[in-house]
């Protein structure tokens, strides 16, 4: 069962649909306690980094995912839900984010401030959703970029304005920063290879 | 870099897709849901689904096709038409939309792009501008084209842009379904005003038409319709066109 995190974001329902139609069973988690029927988490994302950890916060639901990512448990984070793995964002200053990943999310320096469309996705080195080398197109929406402190997780990479770290991982631990549930065939394949590897 | 993005537009009218010329002379061409996936399935980067009856009823048909749209179809989806308050928005939003236009709604009251912006996030919130020429500037027009409004495009879309909007959706009325090619002046006085993407629409006629919007006018999307609905072109015909001119496309 994959466990996908509401914390008020929007954009929550295209995932679930994604995963629907994959055939990928999944139920939508509010706190904690929920996450023990669950052997994936998904943490989806629009929406604002400082607004997110409070609700995060709020329903404990923060240090839940810091012990299931301490624990390498399989889990992806997408968008904002990514840059959640990080320890900062410029998007909320003085926010602390979930830790996982040394690094902080900053915004891009080119114009339009927003990326918003399809951008190539890089695949770096072979892993559990890429099994090759690949260069493919996913749809991203996002002003602000994880920048890690370390490079070795890296795990892809798109070019705006300069290269950015398109996803990252760690173990069974993945973010993105685009949207695989909005990234027509290509995304579904990494969804269902993700939820199934 | 990013690349240029191919919206199939079906205006839709009570859960019949149509298409007139010139906002005039409505004809229908089809079943917005079938459309729908042949476009997705013949590459097309996103669909913008706008409502032009506006009517309760017509709402209404277009959140369930929204709907069944969404549970299938997995590229970006605007949906528009007859969208007044955040409510509608929400909505819209929670049937399966990406992203709303905003159109005379938020002529009528700006602050609308403020509020929805607030709520979803501007990456959701297009403002979309009918403009048309009047003695050498571009007049904005609401109520699909009716209703001449004080604004003059280049200053509406800077003022929506400050108020949150996240893109522009620029239609030339003047060019609207008579295939004479896009208003280049236009779609390059507002996209080199603000910093937000600007997708260009109205007047497509041929694939020769499409770069220049791109190239020239400065726009980051096209949307197109009779164009494809006509059966005239396909996607796959559209995009290897525009990249032989050197418009990057997925």
């Amino acid at each position: 069962m994959i466990g996908v995190i509401d914390y008020g974001a929007g954009n929550l329902h295209s995932v679930r649909k994604a995963l629907d139609y994959l055939g990928l069973a999944n139920s939508m988690i509010r706190n904690a306690g929920e996450t023990a029927a669950c052997d994936r988490l998904l943490l989806p994302g629009v929406g604002h980094f400082g607004s997110a950890m409070e609700r995060l916060q709020a329903s404990a639901m923060a240090a839940a995912l810091q012990d299931w990512l301490a624990a390498d448990r399989p889990f992806l984070g997408i968008c904002l839900g990514m840059q959640l793995l990080f320890s900062a964002s410029a998007e909320a200053p003085g926010v602390q984010g979930l830790g996982f990943f040394a690094g902080h999310a900053r915004a891009y320096a080119c114009r339009p401030r927003l990326q918003i469309g399809w951008n190539r996705v890089h695949a770096a080195r072979p892993s559990a959703i890429w099994q090759n080398t690949v260069s493919e197109y996913h749809y991203y929406v996002n002003g602000y970029h994880a920048v890690p402190a370390d490079r070795s997780i890296v795990a892809a990479v798109s070019d705006y304005g300069g290269e950015f770290a398109a996803a990252v991982q760690c173990g069974r631990v993945w973010g993105v920063q685009f949207h695989p549930e909005k990234s027509a065939a290509c995304g579904l394949d990494l969804l269902r290879r993700w939820g199934t590897s | 870099m990013i690349a240029t993005r191919i919206i199939p537009c079906l205006d839709v009218d009570c859960g019949r897709v149509v298409k007139g010329v010139a906002f005039r002379d409505i004809r229908q061409v089809g079943d917005p849901v079938e459309m729908a996936r042949r476009y997705y399935q013949q590459g097309a980067d996103e669909l913008a689904f706008l409502d032009i009856g506006a009517t309760f009823r017509s709402r209404k048909t277009m959140v369930g096709i929204v709907e069944r749209v969404s549970r299938e179809i997995f590229i970006p989806l605007t949906v528009g038409g007859g969208l007044r308050s955040v409510e509608d928005v929400r909505r819209v939003l929670q049937a399966g939309a990406d992203k709303v236009s905003l159109g005379s709604a938020a002529l009528a009251d700006p602050q609308l792009l403020s509020r929805a912006a607030a709520r979803f996030g501007s990456q959701c919130v297009v403002l979309s501008i009918d403009a048309g020429r009047d003695n050498g500037a571009w007049r904005v027009y609401s109520n699909g084209g009716r209703r001449e409004t004080g604004w003059d495009a280049v200053g509406w879309a800077r003022r929506g842009e400050e108020l949150g909007a996240g893109e522009i959706l620029l239609n030339s009325i003047d060019r609207d379904g008579t295939g004479l090619g896009y208003d280049l002046d236009l779609l390059r006085g507002v996209s080199a005003a603000v910093a937000i993407p600007v997708i260009a629409s109205g007047g497509a006629g041929s694939l020769e038409q499409l770069a220049p919007a791109v190239l020239s006018g400065g726009a980051h999307a096209i949307l197109l319709a009779s164009l494809l609905h006509d059966g005239r072109q396909t996607v796959p015909e559209i995009k290897a066109f525009l990249r032989e001119q050197g418009v990057i496309c997925r």
